[in-house]
């Protein structure tokens, strides 16, 4: 009933689900929606069977970019993305981390030229026993998915 | 671009991780024919620039020195007071304005990462001599040579770690090197100053042995090299924990009694309290040595970085 209702309300555009409720702002943050003339629905502290309290966008006529979507891989790495066409699912896209995170990931570390200097941050994904971490390109610290900055 | 293809385009030397096996053991055979020869010309006619963003002296003069004896000139600056950043230019302007002048620059910099960036926008050669925190390759490459030097080889050694494990850059990156050959690790530091998790993960992933311990004494009876660091009183929070771990911490010459013929002593210098003078006269006591090694070290460095560039 509750599904229905969410995908029936979008004729064309993007449903991010199943995102963690702590995490529904940093995703609009990530994603600039707060820049985003569309419509968009947003919807947060919904019940979730399966990780208790969820969040939800919706973006009208626009299907997001693989390389945006992946972005919410950083934070929210089970949530659901379900692209729509005239009221039905065209594409289910799978959360892909990339090897490699330009710009908008801040470097935690105080000390590292990227927080001194105009550079770019670049962060290396690595995955040790089932782990994801981040590797800054420049002063070579790591840290876990969880205790990412975003920018 | 990986990291590693960025560097051999333009030769750049950021961390010792950007080294292979080969390249490591060919700096080591060619710091060898310097320190029996150390007046080769190689880089005559060469400008070389020392951009020292912090002071350092022993650092800068010994680099300084490799480059005069192999016949290059210095430009530079010793510290960021006399730069231009210090009129805001920003580092990127810094480099370029330099490369202009000189064949290769050798940088250290109080701000970590800022030797990778150096690299990655310049169009001649960066060797980094220090990035805060983060990597000093030449100090590691000479810690293998004394390695060499003493012990014959690299492969197999028994090797105790002691003091500040947790910041000391030094112990991060003998490691990351060491781990071509097979190394064991005995890692003594205070709780406060223990060995962090990611370079266990590394050593577990690359099937080298280590035992963790708090105490220094009788617990390097089977080493073949003991790698003192400095333990600073910056890194505690309460200064009687402090008082505490400096006095269990000194080396001193009594507890080098039984330990291996073959042992040998590193450190980094300068020492504060960490290695008591009465272990100088020792012969296991090798630090001071070490240090002249960085000469021989230095000069195979600057040749490899200058001559190998214009191979593509
Ligand atoms: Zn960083």
């Amino acid at each position: 009933m509750e599904k229905k209702l969410k995908v029936a309300a979008l004729r064309n555009g993007t449903v991010i689900d199943h995102i963690p409720s702590d995490k529904l702002f940093k995703v609009v943050s990530i994603l600039h929606l707060d820049t985003c003339l569309n419509q968009i629905t947003l919807a947060n502290n919904l019940e979730s069977a399966k990780i208790g309290s969820k969040g939800l966008v919706k973006i009208s006529d626009r299907a997001l970019e693989e390389d945006e979507t992946n972005k919410i891989a950083l934070i929210a790495p089970n949530a659901k993305i379900n692209i729509i066409k005239e009221y039905e699912v065209v594409e289910k896209r799978p959360l892909v981390l990339p090897d490699e995170i330009r710009e908008i990931v801040q470097c935690g570390n105080p000390n590292c030229i990227t927080n001194h200097q105009p550079v770019v941050t670049r962060f290396f994904v690595l995955n040790e026993e089932g782990v994801n971490r981040l590797k800054c390109r420049y002063c070579e610290r790591e840290v876990r998915l969880e205790e990412v900055k975003i920018k | 671009m990986t990291t590693k293809e960025q560097n051999m385009k333009n030769n750049s030397l950021v961390s010792i991780s950007d080294y292979s096996k080969e390249e490591i053991l060919a700096i080591l055979d060619s710091a060898a024919d310097f320190e029996a020869n150390p007046n080769r010309k190689t880089l005559d006619g060469k400008v070389i620039a020392t951009l020292f963003f912090e002071p350092s002296t022993r650092t800068r003069l010994s680099f300084e020195t490799a480059v005069i004896r192999l016949g290059g000139s210095i430009i530079g600056f010793s510290d960021a007071a006399t730069s231009s950043s210090s009129k805001g230019e920003t580092l990127n302007d810094t480099i370029h304005m330099v490369s202009c002048y000189a064949d290769a620059i050798v940088m250290r910099h109080p701000l970590e990462g800022t030797a990778r960036y150096a690299a990655e926008v310049s169009p001649v050669p960066i060797v980094n001599a220090g990035d805060g925190a983060n990597q000093h390759p030449s100090q590691t490459l000479l810690d293998l040579y004394s390695i060499l030097k003493t012990q014959g080889t690299l492969e197999n050694l028994t090797i105790c770690l002691v003091g500040d494990l947790k910041y000391g850059r030094t112990v991060h990156s003998l490691i990351m090197a060491m781990s071509h050959f097979n190394p064991t690790f005995k890692f003594i530091a205070p709780d406060e100053l223990k060995m962090p998790d990611e370079y266990k993960v590394f050593c577990k992933k690359n099937n080298i042995s280590f035992t963790d311990v708090s105490e220094l004494t009788n617990n390097f009876n089977d080493a073949d090299i003991l790698y003192m660091t400095r333990v600073q009183k910056e890194r505690f929070q309460d200064l009687m924990e402090y008082e505490r771990v400096k006095n269990v911490y000194t080396l001193k010459n009594s507890m080098l009694e039984n330990t291996k013929s073959n042992l040998r002593i590193l450190h980094p210098l300068p020492r504060v309290s960490e290695i008591d003078p009465d272990v100088d006269s020792n012969e296991k006591a090798y630090y001071f040595r070490q240090a002249q090694n960085g000469l021989y070290v230095r000069q195979a460095i600057m040749s490899k970085v200058v001559l190998n560039q214009k191979q593509e």
